[in-house]
């Protein structure tokens, strides 16, 4: 017992990851963690898409169940729980079966990678941005195999669109990634694919990628940004599940719970490649403004943001508690989005503990990122039209690789242009 | 310490996978299961390369022919009417042949195996441990290094096949281009 | 990609096909499906993505109403022709009460006539904004429908202030109308000319000058006038493919002679050319309703009209602008109170025409493009 504690305590005092440290009771605590806040995740993505999505088109959203409609996406969970598992009598039951896993499989696998700080990831691989792209170009097959085993016209469309949407972005955003492992290595450690390493390199070299060599750092993660929107399939690269045209794409003939798997894998896919682009280019869990913003005292203000967030939801809550209308109806909907003020004002008091402080900041830069580029999405889905199936590939093919490949020769031309330039004086004059 | 991954365990785990993966290629009847035994096979091998300290190898493996070269293939065969291939005659009557050849081909690796380690251990106990950060970098200066790039020259030439043969196929698939 | 101008309406045969090519798909589009605009159904021939063929199969929504015009007496009728384009319901009315106040020789008094434009104006814009949303839905962008129903619901405010419906008005009678303009009509008219005017901007914000808008709309359905012409297509269509031709302006009726109005026109027929036509005929429109509603005379609302109408022995054939195209009413009459036969030229029938046409050669995301640039409303095709 005595040996287990010391085992569990072990971990504590180092300054690796769970897996780095090999310490297995750790890496199971992580997995459970890091499955649990994207379950959350995902939840408040549901809500917010259509809350945020909702007010972009001047309507309110949900605004039933819950106050305001914060327990709609449980709701929904429910009833898509509930709902009868459908498998079409011609569909190929075994492949229709395993396809959603596939999808789900491959969108969660991949945040054992994924660096919420310097030490708060599951485990460092040495090749961790391949083993991302990896696992999650491995959501495909799901998606075609969702689309074959259908057995059905507008799945296999959505399934053929799909797919090779997926695979010709995955050369553009591949091209985007090498430029910046190019100018890790330019750091003093030397070049590195490991996650936490590309972040590092980015601390080391006291600047982040986006800004690296301007305007190579900012086209690359360009690139990146709109091949991961295709990469995910949504807006306004959401052919495979065209509704106007394909009904639902692939996902036309699941239901209930299966269906809840592919919008489960949807969101958290959007998740892992916008941590990807944080990593990459937006310096990972590094707080903004390192350089111009130094000193023991900014280290404060910025440790205090993850409180200070949470106090404002919390202040949101109650302002419009204030605002609900005092009709008897209203009772327990008022009471309770009061009590989730509560819930987030405890939550923002704890953030304030100094010792939480210091392991929390890292996880609420990181999130606030990625958050961004959420927003991004919702956004996007709200103002664009959808690309058509040729066009999506002639920017995929035609505008976005020739760019990544010219980024990428650049980016190796300006990073070594100081060993260049001695090579060239020494051809010149023997 | 940490335990090593590379047990036995895991790689006879993992070689059943392969040869049970690879069974199933062959005998399915349906393409797209075959497809997808393939697939299994292919990641499979992908945890083989990661226990010999090969990460970078395991990557690859799964990017290009899991994530990419497979997905070509589902993409093609469901082009296919799966039901009218599969009433049609699939295999052909040839086992004895093929279990001649399967066996030369065997010995034929056991002989190089035994002839390349002899005086050796033939099943070597203990573990082998390489730092695993080596193994990108040592194939990036196997393939680009001044002195010690021997491979630059065949990949090259490599990665110019596979353009001829994509042009190949674009040339032969579209009347006008 | 084969342009479909080179091929004849006629002209089913397919390219030849190399032993590289895919299989041919069937798809049946409809009459369930997101994008037909109601029961719609259109059977598709793919090659891949690219349409090689498609047939449209209507009849879904069919409740005969020529048929109940027989038996109905000309007044007891007037409010059957609003169930068929439910989304411009004044238009058809207008329509059919000329028809019929021509066949009985009569004219409404000009108060009448100016409130019937007034309305006929502000539903043309009621029904391009219910088509605009619905057509930058099918393209994707799902914002615009939200922005366009809540505009279209001041429309649908004042038609209720008038006549108690929102939808199928029946605003007007045979000779006039029947009810007064309330008071305050002018007011809310006015006041809803200057709301909308800054909304059609904003729609155009979002869409005129989107990168992708423009690449789906571009090229999208071509077109030529000529085929138009051959093809029967009137409306906004028809004024795409650079064809200046607006009933409002070349027959005349319900005094548009009166007022000063453009007619838009596109040059190249594709389905962007459609959307700025209808986008100039809204903002047209409510230049329209400003001169009329300074203008509105006073003196009566009807005209004389017998309370048992039997119009002499004889047909007529009556059509006017509706906001997709010429309406026509043909209507015979056998002396007695009711007609003898109706016949409804409507334009989304004839339109529906051109979709094989506009669609050959394009891919499967065009074909709905092309569906919600044709401005269908399949209460109209079906009848």
């Amino acid at each position: 017992m005595h040996g287990f504690l010391q085992y569990i305590q072990s971990y504590l005092d180092s300054d690796k990851t769970p897996g780095g440290a090999g310490n297995i009771f750790w890496a199971t605590v992580y997995i459970l963690l890091v499955f649990a806040g994207l379950s959350v995740a995902v939840i408040a993505m549901n809500w917010l898409e259509r809350k945020i999505l909702a007010h972009m088109q001047v309507r309110l959203g949900p605004m039933r169940v819950g106050p305001h409609g914060l327990l709609q996406p449980i709701a929904d969970a429910i009833k898509l729980l509930l709902k009868e598992d459908i498998i079409p009598a011609e569909a190929d039951a075994l492949v229709f079966w395993i396809a959603p896993f596939i999808v789900v499989l491959a969108a969660f696998t991949v945040f054992v990678v994924v660096p919420f700080g310097p030490t708060h990831a599951i485990t460092d691989m040495n090749i961790g941005i391949l083993f991302m792209l990896g696992v999650s170009s491995l959501s495909v097959l799901g998606i075609v195999t969702a689309g074959w085993a259908s057995n059905s016209h507008y799945p296999l469309i959505g399934a053929l669109r799909s797919s090779a949407q997926m695979v010709s972005y995955e050369v553009a955003m591949g091209l985007a990634v090498v430029s910046v492992i190019l100018m890790t290595s330019l750091g003093p450690e030397g070049g590195t694919l490991s996650m936490i390493g590309i972040v590092q390199a980015q601390q080391a070299q006291g600047e982040w990628f986006i800004f690296k060599f301007f305007p190579l750092g900012l086209v690359g993660f360009f690139i990146f940004a709109i091949a991961m929107v295709a990469e995910t399939n949504r807006a306004p690269f959401d052919l495979p599940e065209a509704e106007s045209e394909l009904t639902a794409g692939f996902h036309t003939e699941y239901s209930g719970f299966r269906w809840s798997l592919f919008f489960l894998a949807e969101y958290s896919a959007m998740i892992a490649v916008s941590s990807i682009a944080v990593t990459l280019w937006l310096g990972g869990w590094l707080r903004p403004f390192p350089n111009a913003l130094t000193g023991p005292t900014w280290d404060l203000v910025f440790s205090l943001f993850p409180g200070i967030t949470f106090l404002l939801l919390a202040v949101m809550c109650f302002y419009n508690t204030a605002r609900m209308p005092k009709h008897p109806l209203f009772r327990v909907q008022t009471m309770g989005l009061a009590g989730f003020g509560v819930v987030l004002a405890l939550i923002g008091l704890i953030l304030f503990i100094p010792a939480v402080r210091v392991r929390v900041t890292d996880i609420y830069w990181f999130a606030a990122k990625v958050g961004a580029f959420m927003y991004l999405y919702i956004w996007y889905r709200g103002t664009f039209p959808r690309y058509r199936f040729d066009q999506l590939m002639k920017v995929g093919w035609k505008v976005l690789l020739p760019t990544g490949l010219v980024l990428l020769i650049l980016t190796a031309l300006v990073g070594m242009r100081t060993e260049l330039w001695a090579e060239l004086q020494g051809v010149w004059r023997p | 310490m940490n335990p090593p991954v590379a047990t036995p365990f895991f790689f006879y785990l993992l070689a059943a996978t392969m040869i049970a993966g690879g069974i199933l290629v062959i005998t399915r009847k349906n393409a797209v299961h075959s497809a997808m035994a393939l697939i299994t096979t292919l990641l499979a091998q992908a945890g083989l390369y990661l226990m010999l300290y090969a990460p970078f190898v395991a990557g690859v493996q799964i990017i290009l022919y899991a994530g990419g070269i497979m997905v070509l293939f589902l993409f093609v065969i469901m082009l296919i009417s799966i039901e009218r291939a599969e009433k049609e005659r699939q295999f052909n009557k040839q086992w004895l042949v093929g279990i001649v050849a399967a066996g030369a081909l065997g010995g034929l690796f056991i002989a190089v195996y035994t002839t390349t380690t002899k005086g050796k251990i033939l099943f070597p106990e203990g573990q082998l441990t390489y730092g695993e950060t080596q193994n990108t970098q040592a194939i990036g200066s196997l393939l680009f290094d001044r002195g010690a790039g021997q491979y630059m020259f065949a990949f090259e030439i490599a990665s110019l096949l596979l353009l001829v043969a994509i042009i190949g196929a674009v040339v032969m698939a579209k009347k006008r281009i | 990609m084969t342009d479909p101008n080179t091929l004849s309406p006629l002209d089913l045969e397919t390219p030849d096909k190399t032993f590289l090519d895919a299989n041919e798909l069937v798809i049946n589009m409809g009459p369930q499906h997101p994008a037909t605009h109601g029961v719609l159904r259109v059977i598709l021939r793919l090659d891949g993505e690219k349409v090689m063929g498609l047939e449209c199969v209507i009849g879904y929504l069919h409740r005969g109403v020529e048929k109940i015009a027989e038996n109905r007496t000309y007044t007891m009728f007037n409010p059957y022709v609003d169930r068929m384009d439910y989304v411009a319901a004044v238009s058809n009315g207008l329509g059919y009460c000329e028809a019929v106040e021509k066949l009985l020789n009569v004219e409404a008094p000009p108060r009448a006539q100016y409130i019937r434009v007034i309305l006929t104006e502000l539903n043309r814009i009621a029904s391009h904004q219910l088509w605009l949303g619905t057509h930058a839905l099918d393209i994707g962008a799902i914002t615009p429908l939200f922005y366009t129903f809540r505009d279209r619901e001041e429309i649908l405010k004042i038609f209720e202030k008038y006549c108690g419906a929102r939808l199928t008005t029946h605003a007007f009678r045979i000779g006039g109308l029947q009810y007064e303009a309330y008071e305050g009509f002018e007011k809310d008219v006015k006041n809803f000319v200057n709301f909308v005017k800054p909304k059609i901007d904003e729609y155009e914000e979002l869409l005129t000058t989107n990168r992708i808008w423009l690449e789906r709309t571009k090229g999208v359905g071509k077109i030529s006038g000529k085929d138009c012409i051959a093809l029967g297509v009137t409306g906004p269509v028809l004024r795409a493919s650079g064809v200046k031709w607006d009933l409002r302006k070349a027959q005349p009726y319900a005094n548009y002679k009166n007022f000063e109005f453009e007619i838009p026109t596109g040059e190249n027929g594709d389905t962007y050319d459609r959307y700025i036509v209808r986008m100039i005929e809204m903002r047209q429109s409510l230049r329209i309703i400003e001169q009329a509603v300074e203008g509105i005379p006073e003196g009566p609302i009807m005209a004389k009209v017998p309370k048992v109408m039997k119009p002499p022995v004889g047909e007529i054939y009556h059509s006017i602008e509706a906001p997709k195209g010429e309406l026509g009413y043909f209507i015979v009459s056998d002396g007695s109170t009711q007609p003898y036969r109706i016949r409804v030229r409507p334009p989304s029938f004839v339109n529906l025409q051109a979709l094989d046409l506009m669609c050959r050669g394009q891919l499967v995301a065009d074909v709905i493009a092309v569906i919600g640039t044709l401005d269908i409303v399949l209460g109209e095709v079906d009848r």
